[in-house]
Formats: C-alpha cells, structure tokens, sequence
C-alpha cells in the first residue's frame, strides 16, 4: 500500500492536461513568434491557454505572463518592480525563498509573523512608507498552510506605502481557494502549473494593467518583452487544461478532501501523545485538537505535524519504509532536511522544528491511504520512542 | 557513504552478500570547504552509486552535532593548549554515536562504513583489529570504540588492500573508483588553512618562545594557539644551527618552550579519558601505544594513568589519541584515551 501525501510538494498530472499536451509534443511543434501556418498553429494554442488562464485567475488575458514556474514568476514580481525604480521591496519572513531570498537580495524587509502563521500587520504598518515599492505576501503558506489575510494586507499598504504594489504567492492556494476573488486586491500574482496537475517548469504572473516591470530576462519580446524565450507552448497548454479542472472541481474536491484532513489531523491528534497541530485554526501549540474542521485560515489539504520527541528525518525514513510519502519542509542543496524558516518564524524551536512532518493532501488521495498513514503513523513513533 | 571510494565499495560488498542495504550520507559541516566530506558533489557521488547498486539513500543532517561535538571542541581544545583530532571526535559522537543510535531506532542490525579496520569476534566477543592495507589502516581513529559499538558495526572493506577497493570499483564501473583519498579536516578549507579556520572563532595570542635550558626568550610566534608540542617548523633556529622542537605549550602564560631534537622526546605520556573495547588493561601490563593515524606502535607498558615506553619516542601533543594495542596479539585493539598536559 502506497499513501502519496506529499502534494505541497508536487500532485500528479491531470489526465486532461496530458491529453491537451500530447499534440504539441507531436504535430503541432510550430514557434508561435513565426507567421506561417505552423507557428499560426501554436500561436491559436498559446492565445487559448492565456484566455483559460485569466478566464481562471480572474484577469484580462494581456495581464498573463507565462514564465518558467512559480519561482520565475516570483523573481519577476519581485526584481521586476524593484528594477522598475519603484522603491523598495517587503515580504513576510514564511515567504517562499522565491521571494523571500530575491528580497533580501535586493536589501528588502522581511515582516515577522505570528505563531499560527499570518503576517504580524501592526509590524507591517510599522514598515511601510512612501519609500517602499512593493510588499509581497503569499496567499497560502506552502509548509503549514496558513491563509494570509492578503485583503487586509493590501488595505494596509493603500493606506500607508501609496506607492507600493501588493504581489502575491498564489503557488500554493491554486485549485484550493477562489484565487480569482482572493487575488483581486493584487497588482501581481505568481502561480506555479504542477501544483494544480499541470507540467513542471511552467507558470505564470499576473500582472495588473499599467504595472511596469523592468524585465529580469533579456531577449526577445515573447510575453510583451515582460519574459522573452520561446514559449513553452506544450507547458502553456497543459497548464490552462489542469487549471480549467481545477477550478472547476474545487468546491468539490476541497469539502471532500477536508474532509480526509481532519480526518487525518484527528487520527494523529488522538492516537500519537504529544502531537501539535502547526498553524492549527485557533492558534498554534494549543487547541489543535478542538479546532479540527473548523478552519477559515488554514487551507484545506495541509497536515502539518510536530511530534514531540521524534526526529523528522527518521520518521521519514520509517514512513517511506511503509510506503508513506511525506515530507519536512525544505532541503538544502546535498537533500538534507534544514529546520524550516517557516517553523522558527513561527517561534519554533530549531529543536522543535527537527520534529514536525508535512502531509499534505491533494485531488487524488483517497481514504484508503488516509487509512494506511492512521495505521503506519502511530507504530513508527512508538518505534522510534522506545 | 561519504562519496568516496572506499563506502561505496563497502555497501556494494554488502549488497553483494545479500543484505539489505540503505546508504546514508551525512551533512555535517555548513560552512565552506572544498576538501570536505559533505560538498553537493560528494553527496551526489554516494547517491549516485547507491543508485547503481540497487540501494535506498538517504542524507542525514547532523550539522548541529557536529558543530556542537567536533568543531566547538575543536576550537576550544586550541584555546586550552590542546591538539584535538577531530576525525576521532566525529567518530566517537556522530558515526558510532548518533548515526549507529539512528540506525539501530531505524530497525538496522549494523552500521557499515569504509573504514579500513577489522571487526572480528572472538570468543564471542568483537574485536577491533588493524585492517589488511598496512599503510591505510584507521584502526587508530576506532580505537575508543567499546564492544557495545563494535558489535553492532561492520567494516567490509578491512580485509582488502586500497588497490583491491580500487580495482572492485572499477569492475562494477562504480563512479568514484578513482577519486581521491579525502586528506586533512575535512571542514577546513585547504587553501585558508587552519590558522584562518579558527582566527575566526576565537582570539590568538603572541606567544614567547623561551629555551628550555637558558630560560632565555629567544622569539615569538603570533599564535600560540596554533602551536603543537613535537612541531618543529615555524619556531626559528638556535644559535647552534639546529631546528627547534615544541616541547610544552602554555597558551594562558602565553609561553611555549623549545629545544633540541634530543630533547623532543619523551617515555612517559599521561593519559585521561580511558576507554577499553572489552577489557582492561592492568597496572603493569604490556601494550603497543601509536600516538599518530599513520604512526607506528611502539612497545610500552600500561601505568594506570598513562603509558611508558621501552625507548624514548617523539612527544605527544595533550589532546591526541594514544590507541593501545594488545602486547601478544599487536593487530588488536585494546583501548584508547587522551594524551593529557604532564602535572
């Protein structure tokens, strides 16, 4: 028995985008920048993605900038206003490291966070000024998944830094919440295909009319010369057709899959001493148990985990035994789990954050393996405790 | 499986034989390095063969144990005077420390590494001995491993020469047949040197140099921290032409006395932080000491607190490892401890 929860990570390949890809991988081969009949071919394709894509993300299709993945895209939102001479940038301190190192590349400020997660908006107030250009904050926290209040968090920027753009994540909120609604107060929005059932290696960043971008790239014109490079035309395809599916079904999926989630949280909660909800709805380290289900600020497919006494990296290790995927957060370059800047933003512990585990959900996982990480998880820790 | 030849060759032998094999590698040191044992390349290369010889691998990260148990006492042994091996450190506290108490919660009936060295049981008891290869046996750098360790360790490349791991890698067409052996420390860039390593991590002192039969100050070092009882270079030469030999170093008075090579040896070596593989030796009992990794044994006798040898032997800095050999059978391993400052 297998149990894929590690859909943070990356989630399996929509059947309809492959379907959607496959031409483009075979016939349909044609540069959509060229004027013949073949290029004409993709360039219809390419044209149709961007419509499916801001018909999704609740934009104008000229506001749609394909880039290779959600970590371009963050780059380009974040380097692209900075490079604009707009001012300067700020992001909260559980950014992605797509924004979160790109600002401290560019010398920006990084914003403190609570203990479940969200950003700490008197400590935003308390940096923003006519001075700053950009204030980027995620939608949904790829780790722990925690929902940012972004609404407020654009309100206080209109309010205090009049100059600045709001851009926000999105990777990690695609197919889970009404990203289109959330997103509106956004000037920029990055958003990455795999993690909605499309193909690695492509994205894209909305960028609301009349936003500049100085671009991070150089080249060509593609993409109004805001990301030159030939289209990725097969990427661009599949993206829009996961996308499509994705919002489609979401209300659907995300009750279902709740549902599994708490059913999860609640199985660890209760069989395992010692567990901690992180970023648990009601405040992190306590209530975890009773606030279960009841969530408006945590997004429906992410368990994440610290159990006491137990190092993530053996817990893994025991898991994957039983054919469990999961997964602790970041690695670094040799694939070492590093504590997670999330967790110690948070207030964890480094010690603390030895011991937490993400598991995380996603349009494909059933109740049968819910059931089997309920069964593997409990006697893995009472292994590892002996 | 630290990249290099010899892990590979050890878990490929195992494989062979039929166990069931999981590589780990272990990320210890964070900071810069190029000689290390946990660079991305390194990493690469032991995932990699684990890969080719059919293995699950995993990279542990005991970055925080190592800094804790190998490089702070590292630094502070420099401040107290002291001459550390940190190889053997790393040994006694990570790989036979918490990565054999990992593997043993992980459900694993042993660690494996590439250690040229022999476990071998006798009378049911295991034994460390020197491995096959001569030249590039560690049993000096597992001397204070106890049976408890040793039972639950294996060391498949020990019964081979380096050339025979060499040429095992290179018929299974392993990718680090023939990369080189790692020298050195391995969280000290080689082209910063020590020096540099640890003036970042703690003050150094001038230091005099005085003659240890005058009593006269005949120089100056800018680091006494840097100076190890036995070393000879860097220290000047005396009036009478000879190179002069480190024979104490005391950095708290800021004073290391020199003298000739005739005066650079010494029989007696007291010792702290005793540790047996099974046995003890008796007050009076017969043993081979060697001081170095690559040293020879010499013949001694134990003392209780320290060892005395037959013949004069070059001095041995406090803070490095005396391995104690069994006088009748001179490839086993008795036990070890801590060259400590003579009171």
């Amino acid at each position: 028995m297998q149990a894929y929860l590690d859909h943070a990570a990356t989630t399996p390949l929509r059947p309809e985008s492959l379907a959607a890809m496959l031409p483009f991988l075979t016939e349909h081969f044609g540069n959509p920048s060229g004027s013949h009949a073949v290029a004409r071919r993709a360039r219809v394709a390419v044209d149709e993605a961007r419509d499916e894509v801001a018909s999704c993300l609740g934009c104008e299709p000229g506001e749609v900038v394909f880039s290779a993945g959600g970590t371009e895209a963050d780059n380009l939102a974040v380097a692209g206003v900075h490079g604009s001479g707009r001012g300067t940038v700020a992001c909260s301190a559980v950014e992605h490291h797509a924004v979160g190192r790109t600002c401290d590349a560019l010398g920006g400020t990084t914003v403190p966070v609570h203990g479940d997660g969200t950003v700490d908006l008197d400590a935003l107030a308390g940096v923003l000024g006519p001075e700053v250009g950009l204030v980027s904050v995620m939608l949904v926290n790829n780790e722990v998944g925690t929902v940012q209040p972004l609404a407020q968090v654009a309100a206080l920027v209109h309010e205090l830094a009049p100059r600045a753009l709001v851009h926000t994540d999105a990777v990690a909120a695609v197919g889970w919440l009404d990203v289109a609604a959330l997103t509106a107060v956004a000037d920029l929005v990055s958003v990455s295909a795999h993690k909605f059932g499309g193909p690695k290696g492509v994205g894209a960043l909305v960028v609301r009319g009349g936003v500049q971008l100085a671009p991070v790239l150089h080249g060509g014109t593609q993409e109004r010369g805001r990301r030159p490079g030939t289209t990725d035309v097969t990427g661009v395809v599949g993206m829009a057709a996961a996308l499509r599916v994705a919002t489609d079904t979401r209300t659907r999926t995300v009750a279902r899959v709740r549902g599994l989630r708490d059913r999860l949280a609640r199985g660890l909660l209760d069989t395992i001493d010692g567990v901690t909800e992180s970023a648990a709805p009601g405040g992190v380290g306590d209530g975890a148990e009773a606030s279960v289900g009841a969530d408006s600020t945590k997004v429906a497919y992410s368990c994440h985990v610290r159990v006491a006494g137990v190092d993530q990296e053996e817990l893994l290790v025991l898991l994957d035994d039983e054919g469990v995927r999961a997964s602790a957060g970041a690695a670094c370059a040799s694939g070492a789990v590093e504590p997670s800047h999330v967790l110690l933003a948070m207030g964890c512990s480094p010690g603390e954050a030895r011991t937490a585990i993400r598991l995380s959900l996603g349009y494909t996982t059933t109740g049968d393996e819910i059931d089997h990480v309920l069964a593997v998880v409990p006697k893995a820790v009472e292994r590892l405790r002996a | 499986m630290s990249g290099g030849v010899d892990s590979s060759v050890a878990a490929a032998m195992l494989v062979a034989s039929g166990h069931d094999v999981v590589g780990a590698t272990l990320k210890l040191w964070g900071g810069p390095s190029d000689s290390g044992c946990c660079s991305v390349a390194d990493v690469d290369d032991a995932r990699r063969v684990a890969g080719q010889i059919g293995v699950d691998h995993h990279v542990f990260n005991f970055t925080d144990a190592f800094e804790a148990d190998v490089v702070g006492p590292y630094v502070s042994d420099h401040g107290a005077g002291r001459t550390p091996n940190p190889c053997i450190e790393c040994n006694r506290k990570v790989k036979f420390g918490l990565l054999l108490e990992r593997a043993t919660r992980l459900g694993f009936e042993a660690l494996a590494t590439g250690h040229h060295a022999r476990v071998v049981v006798e009378h049911g008891e295991p034994r460390l001995r020197r491995g096959a290869d001569r030249l590039k046996d560690q049993s000096y750098v597992l001397s204070m491993l106890g049976a408890d360790q040793l039972g639950r360790v294996v060391l498949p490349v020990g019964e081979l020469t380096k050339a025979e791991v060499r040429a095992r890698a290179t018929a299974l067409g392993l990718r680090t047949a023939g990369k080189p052996d790692s020298q050195d420390v391995c969280f000290i860039h080689s082209r910063r040197g020590r020096g540099a390593f640890l003036a970042d991590r703690m003050a150094m002192h001038r230091a005099e140099l005085v003659d240890s039969t005058t009593g006269e100050v005949v120089g100056a070092v800018p680091a006494g921290e840097l100076v190890t009882v036995g070393q000879r270079r860097g220290l000047g030469v005396a009036l009478d032409g000879h190179r002069r030999y480190a024979l104490t170093v005391d950095v708290r008075a800021r004073r290391i006395t020199v003298g000739s090579a005739a005066q650079a040896v010494g029989v007696r070596i007291p010792l702290e932080r005793t540790s047996w593989v099974r046995v003890a030796l008796g007050r009076g009992e017969r043993a081979y000491a060697q001081t170095s990794a690559h040293g020879t044994a010499a013949a001694c006798t134990w003392e209780g607190d320290a060892v005395v040898f037959d013949d004069p032997q070059p001095l041995v800095a406090p803070g490095q490892t005396v391995a104690l050999y069994d006088a009748a059978d001179p490839d086993a391993v008795r036990g070890a401890a801590l060259a400590t400052a003579a009171t």
